[in-house]
């Protein structure tokens, strides 16, 4: 299938994206028709981050999360069981919930009145027997549910797609890197919870200055965060020239941008040369010494259930929108072409100590987010480089995305992974080069031919 | 006797109202120190302990608003730290390479509706509202409206230090793009 941009002169969407040459037009980031198809094309069939299951540990517990450029429900049933619904009335299209989140027994529209039991059903229309004449077949009318939801290690995915693959067959090689993502500390699968309420804010730039390049731009760190060193936000303070990060042990290992070229997700990962984990270097010197000890019991446990085992890999950006790390989820949601909103939730172990989990909150609150000291520098450049992107003459001029272009690899040790330098681009060309299969794509079919007879 | 209490009245009165009008000095003077980019100056009127907290506004069902705003004890907020992070902060503009506020931001920060409760001791607890007006660029404009719940304390040299302040942002989702000056 090939997209004409009537916009464009009836070119074809293929012609703007050169991932030989590593020139991609700017147009794909500014212009307004192909926003409205990425919104079908991207948003309407990839698998979505929604939330955490911690958000809603009771019956009853809702969350109100979005999908592209809609607003979702996260709920859990009266019977426990995990919904996500399209917030909209299926009468006259009113958002059932209007709270960021709460606990109900039931969603009732402001508007007519329908209201919804936490499963989706419409269980109540007022004047059903004056106005509809006891005529109207309910069960057609509950909540749109979205085709597939997956609780993965206790993180919520969804998609609208009822042809998309399997979540895990979506993450492919990077399955085992976002689950350990969910660990806690001590190396406890779904060992997290995520602290509330989510950070979210409008950013002027399209989605994928930042979803497109972070974890696939080191090379912006040195510049970009040049004066993040003096205010010293890191967790052990002046010490160490004020780097922003917690201390890491050494522990022989190469790093690359590492990627899968056929799914779009990557991130900058490590192979290690020899197996199991890292000792713990203290690092909280601003906080209370019971901090530190906490980490250095649980990378203890996580050291013995790993003996042995090599750990390559771990966060990435999954495709389209969302970074998962260790202890902070990066998510990105268009809104509109040239805008964007912003989330940051943040995981902590289920089990941490209060001390703990206030040296972690308050560490990420200081780099992330609006009012990050890391975080607002990266705000000011996608801004003005979507603005400065989006003229008449700009518009003609390429981006390069070709550092590291001819040098990728694979590695036994990574098996579906394309690995290339530790500085590069080519997270980003993996990405766009998704993209352009999503773009150009007329079904899940085209998009993951492997999942044919699953 | 009756001519004591009213003199004693007055004398009170006047405490009062001096206190008022000191306090409203001090506000005045502070958004003059932030608006002209005195941060260096500013930082010494915050207390070593100073809380400085702008929590997140939750949209919640009548009844709940008891945690519409978060918790700086176990929630997310927008802002929740101390005078080390704020001298970063300060530090971080002072550099000239951050590029969120370079070239600076114009901000204007209008303080009003101050009220002054009865000292504790030799701290005051003091409401007031504010405008905060930030220009940018060339046409970057936000608007911020809220409510700042401060704890000042006296202090020999400075006359007064902000030992806690509370900014109560009124917006849910934050519509500027970054947070990179001081309420």
């Amino acid at each position: 299938m090939v997209n004409i941009l009537p916009s464009l002169g009836d070119r074809s969407l293929r012609s703007l994206v050169d991932l030989d040459q590593g020139l991609i037009s700017r147009e794909i980031y500014v212009n307004e028709e192909i926003y409205k198809q990425e919104l079908e094309q991207v948003y309407g069939r990839a698998w979505l981050f929604i939330g955490h299951e911690s958000l809603v540990p009771n019956p009853g517990d809702f969350f109100k999360s979005r999908m592209g450029e809609e607003s979702v429900i996260l709920v859990r049933d009266h019977k426990g069981a995990l919904h996500v619904f399209l917030n909209t009335c299926r009468h006259r299209g009113m958002k059932v919930c209007r709270y960021d989140d709460g606990n109900t027994r039931l969603f009732t529209c402001p508007f007519h009145g329908w209201s919804y039991d936490t499963d989706g059903k419409l269980v109540g229309v007022p004047h059903f027997k004056a106005a509809f004449h006891e005529e109207l077949d309910k069960s057609e009318f509950g909540l749109h549910e979205v085709a597939h939801l997956c609780n993965f290690y206790g993180s919520i995915w969804a998609t609208w797609d009822r042809d998309a693959p399997s979540f895990e067959d979506y993450l492919g090689a990077y399955a085992d890197g976002v689950r350990r993502c969910f660990e806690s500390m001590d190396g406890i699968d779904n060992g997290v919870e995520l602290f509330q309420p989510v950070q979210r804010w409008r950013l002027p730039c399209n989605w994928k200055f930042p979803a497109f390049s972070f974890d696939g731009d080191r090379m912006h760190g040195v510049t970009t965060h040049r004066s993040i060193n003096v205010a010293a936000i890191g967790p052990q303070g002046d010490r160490n020239e004020g780097d922003r990060h917690p201390m890491r042990a050494r522990f022989p290992s190469t790093a690359y941008e590492m990627s899968i070229r056929e799914l779009g997700h990557g991130g900058h990962n490590d192979i290690y040369e020899q197996p199991g984990v890292a000792p713990y270097v203290d690092t909280w010197q601003t906080e209370p010494p019971e901090v530190d000890e906490y980490y250095r019991q649980a990378r203890e446990k996580k050291a013995k259930k790993y003996e042995g085992q090599f750990l390559h890999g771990g966060g990435a950006l999954i495709f389209p929108n969302v970074n998962i790390q260790e202890q902070r989820i990066l998510h990105w949601h268009p809104h509109g072409v040239g805008a964007t909103e912003s989330w940051r939730l943040y995981q902590v172990d289920r089990n941490a100590p209060q001390a703990v989990r206030d040296a972690q909150r308050r560490y990420m609150m200081r780099y992330c987010g609006p009012a990050g000291l890391t975080e607002s520098d990266d705000m000011e450049n996608w801004n003005y480089a979507s603005e400065a992107s989006s003229g008449m003459m700009a518009r003609r001029l390429p981006y390069p995305f070709k550092a590291g272009l001819g040098h990728n690899h694979g590695d036994d040790r990574v098996p579906g992974m394309t690995l290339n330098f530790d500085i590069a681009e080519e997270n980003q060309r993996s990405r766009l080069a998704r993209w352009l299969a999503f773009m150009e794509a007329g079904s899940w079919n085209d998009l993951y031919p492997n999942t044919k007879g699953k | 006797m009756t001519t004591d209490m009213t003199v004693e009245t007055m004398r009170q009165m006047l405490e009062r109202l001096m206190l008022q009008r000191d306090i409203e000095e001090f506000l005045s003077m502070e958004a003059e120190l932030l608006d002209e980019r005195r941060y260096d100056e500013w930082l010494e009127y915050i207390a070593d302990d100073i809380h400085y907290h702008m929590p997140i506004r939750r949209n919640v069902r009548f009844g709940e608003q008891y945690r519409e705003n978060t918790s700086a004890d176990s929630e997310i907020s927008w802002i929740d730290e101390g005078k080390r992070v704020l001298i970063g902060r300060v530090r971080q503009i002072n550099t000239g390479i951050h590029w969120c506020e370079e070239p600076l931001s114009r901000v204007r920060h209008v303080v009003s509706n101050v009220q002054v409760y009865d000292p504790e001791g030799d701290e005051v607890k003091v409401r007031s509202r504010f405008i905060v007006y930030r220009n940018r660029m060339e046409d970057e404009v936000d608007l911020f409206a809220g409510k700042r719940e401060d704890i000042l304390r006296r202090d020999s040299v400075t006359g007064w230090k902000i030992a806690k302040r509370t900014i109560i942002l009124d917006q849910n989702v934050l519509l500027a793009k970054n947070i990179t000056f001081f309420f």
